[in-house]
């Protein structure tokens, strides 16, 4: 990285104005920016504008303007950009002079797309300098926060190789079913449908294929994803969720438990077994 | 180590990784290193720099989500090296697709292997899925402003059932063409737009080798193209949300 050359500037100019800024009782970080702008600024007003090639005339009559229209105290001594502004009234944007309120209006819009100036340089500025008073701050708790990296990575990363150690374990050992070559002809018994699925297979033994197949799926589908615009209750303490928390649970062990059912105590038929008498007809 | 320096300057290894990347200069234990570490990382689009404390905890998400992600990771390393062995057809006379599981069993290099892991993650998925939406709803972080990001999960949800159900089919053994068979037959059974629904998806009044290439297509492209735009959207709210709920 380069090093930030000095600028020069006036340092008469700078104590004074930091003395007179720091009576005034304005903050310390506040006025020391004002004080060293006003040192540069007083130090380009005597010295011209020094060792900057390649400016556009039309720039530099800006950055002139400033310097002159900077009152080299106090005062407004900040945005170079906004001083130039401010000392270029027949510029074609309306700018509205600062107001000593933190709240500044935006120009109000031209509807004509900007042209660039003639004859400026071929860049652009990604830095511009704000008045301390033009700055919105926002305050917010910090709060207890931690670095992601790498407290949080670590975390995940451990959960992963378990995980995964836990997979390739079980993989080895065992077996993915594979059965006989596919045959239409010849149903197997019982037939089952996905181990998910089993709690429908289930409520199918109970309902008309229509409810079982089409209207409780529709449900459960269109009802899960209604749960937060339904459940209005703003807090998330397990106390105040009583309900909730209930109707949750119980639906979700009915489907839990018709699954179960569905999976170990059915059989041949897809009737009752109890699979320690009969058997287990379930297949992953 | 000077060989290591050496490379490190060359403009190779700079135009790989971003200025204050960990693997330019070094990494030390700052504040600030921690902090670049992540902004000169891909995973900055997954997490950000630093979270809340709370959301260390591991007994408040189980790391269920995550995990949910990183099985989907797994299926997708093991399903592409199944699919080099893998022929989706299933014509009367010669069931290559049958035949090409039996290869992948017996022949293929860790072929068993990969084919048990895609397997077992996949069922591990569903449960692991279903686990995630339960630790949502217990800790009520649907609630605002995470509303959405519980609809996009459902939308997440039912993708990896259809994902899990299409692979089903793919063996083409009696296991899998039976359970589809019932499957489908849920909906089946009824009248109006379910039955046709069911056509569209078997691509035939039964399942048979039309079925197979539709479900093959589904299952190697298009849901997983869908769920993970799903995922991106979902991995975006949580951090546009305000990062993990809570703490209770
Ligand atoms: C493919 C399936 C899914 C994946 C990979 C996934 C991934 C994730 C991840 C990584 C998180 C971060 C927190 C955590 O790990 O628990 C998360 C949070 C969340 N997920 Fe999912 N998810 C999936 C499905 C679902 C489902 C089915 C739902 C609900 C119906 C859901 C709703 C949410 C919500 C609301 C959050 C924010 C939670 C919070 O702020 O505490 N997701 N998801």
């Amino acid at each position: 990285m380069a090093t930030r050359e000095e600028t020069p500037l006036d340092q008469e100019v700078l104590d004074k104005t930091l003395q007179a800024e720091l009576a005034k009782g304005t903050d310390r970080r506040v006025a020391e920016g004002r004080a060293r702008a006003a040192g540069v600024r007083a130090y380009r007003k005597m010295h011209g504008e020094p060792e900057r090639e390649a400016k556009a005339p039309a720039e530099r009559e800006h950055a002139a303007a400033a310097a002159a229209g900077g009152d080299g105290g106090g005062n407004g001594g900040t945005a170079a950009a906004a001083a130039a502004a401010m000392a270029a009234p027949g510029a074609t944007v309306a700018y509205a002079p600062p107001p000593a309120a933190a709240v500044r209006t935006a120009p109000a819009p031209t509807g004509r797309a900007p042209s660039a100036k003639p004859g400026a340089p071929d860049k652009h500025r990604l830095l511009a300098l704000v008045a301390p008073e033009g700055v919105q701050r926002v305050e917010r708790e910090q709060g207890d926060r931690i670095n992601v990296f790498p407290h949080l990575l670590i975390e995940e990363f451990v959960a992963l190789l378990v995980v995964l150690a836990v997979v390739i374990v079980f993989s080895t050992f065992v077996q993915a079913p594979l059965r006989e070559l596919a045959n239409p002809n010849l149903t197997p018994n019982p037939s089952k449908a996905p181990w998910y699925f089993l709690g429908l297979q289930e409520l199918l033994r109970y309902f008309h294929p229509m409810i079982a197949g089409v209207i409780v799926p529709t449900l459960i589908l269109v009802g899960l994803m209604a749960v937060p615009y339904v459940d209005r209750n703003p807090s998330n303490k397990p106390g105040d969720r009583k309900l909730a928390i209930t109707l949750f649970t119980m639906l979700f062990m009915f489907g839990a438990t018709l699954t179960i059912s569905g999976s170990f105590f059915r059989g041949p038929g897809f009737n009752w077994v109890w699979p320690w008498s009969q058997g287990i007809f379930f297949e992953l | 180590m000077e060989a290591l320096d050496k490379v490190r300057e060359t403009e190779v290894w700079k135009s790989v990784f971003r200025p204050g990347s960990i693997f330019r200069k070094g990494y030390k234990d700052t504040q600030r290193d921690r902090a670049l570490a992540m902004m000169n990382n891909v995973l900055y689009h997954l997490h950000p720099v630093k979270i809340k404390r709370h959301g260390l905890k591991l007994t408040y998400t189980f790391c269920l989500g995550g995990l949910s992600f990183f099985l989907f990771a797994l299926l997708t390393v093991t399903g592409i090296y199944l699919m080099f062995f893998y022929r989706p057809s299933a014509d009367i006379g010669g069931a290559q697709a049958y035949s090409d599981m039996l290869t992948i069993r017996n022949t293929v290099f860790f072929g068993d292997l990969v084919r048990n892991i895609h397997r077992w993650s996949a069922h591990l998925m569903v449960f692991t899925v279903a686990l995630h939406m339960a630790r949502v709803f217990y800790t009520g972080a649907y609630k605002p402003p995470r509303e959405f990001n519980w609809v996009v999960g459902v939308i997440l949800l039912f993708l990896t059932l259809g994902l899990s159900f299409t692979g089903y089919l793919l063996p083409w053994d009696q296991l899998s063409i039976w359970a589809v068979t019932v499957g489908t037959n849920l909906a089946g059974y009824s009248p109006l737009i379910a039955s046709q629904v069911r056509f569209l998806l078997l691509g035939g009044l039964e399942v048979g080798p039309a079925t197979l290439l539709r479900w093959y297509v589904l299952h190697v492209l298009a849901l997983p193209f869908v769920l993970v735009l799903f995922l991106a959207v979902h991995f975006w709210r949580i951090r546009k949300d305000g990062g993990i709920s809570g703490p209770l």
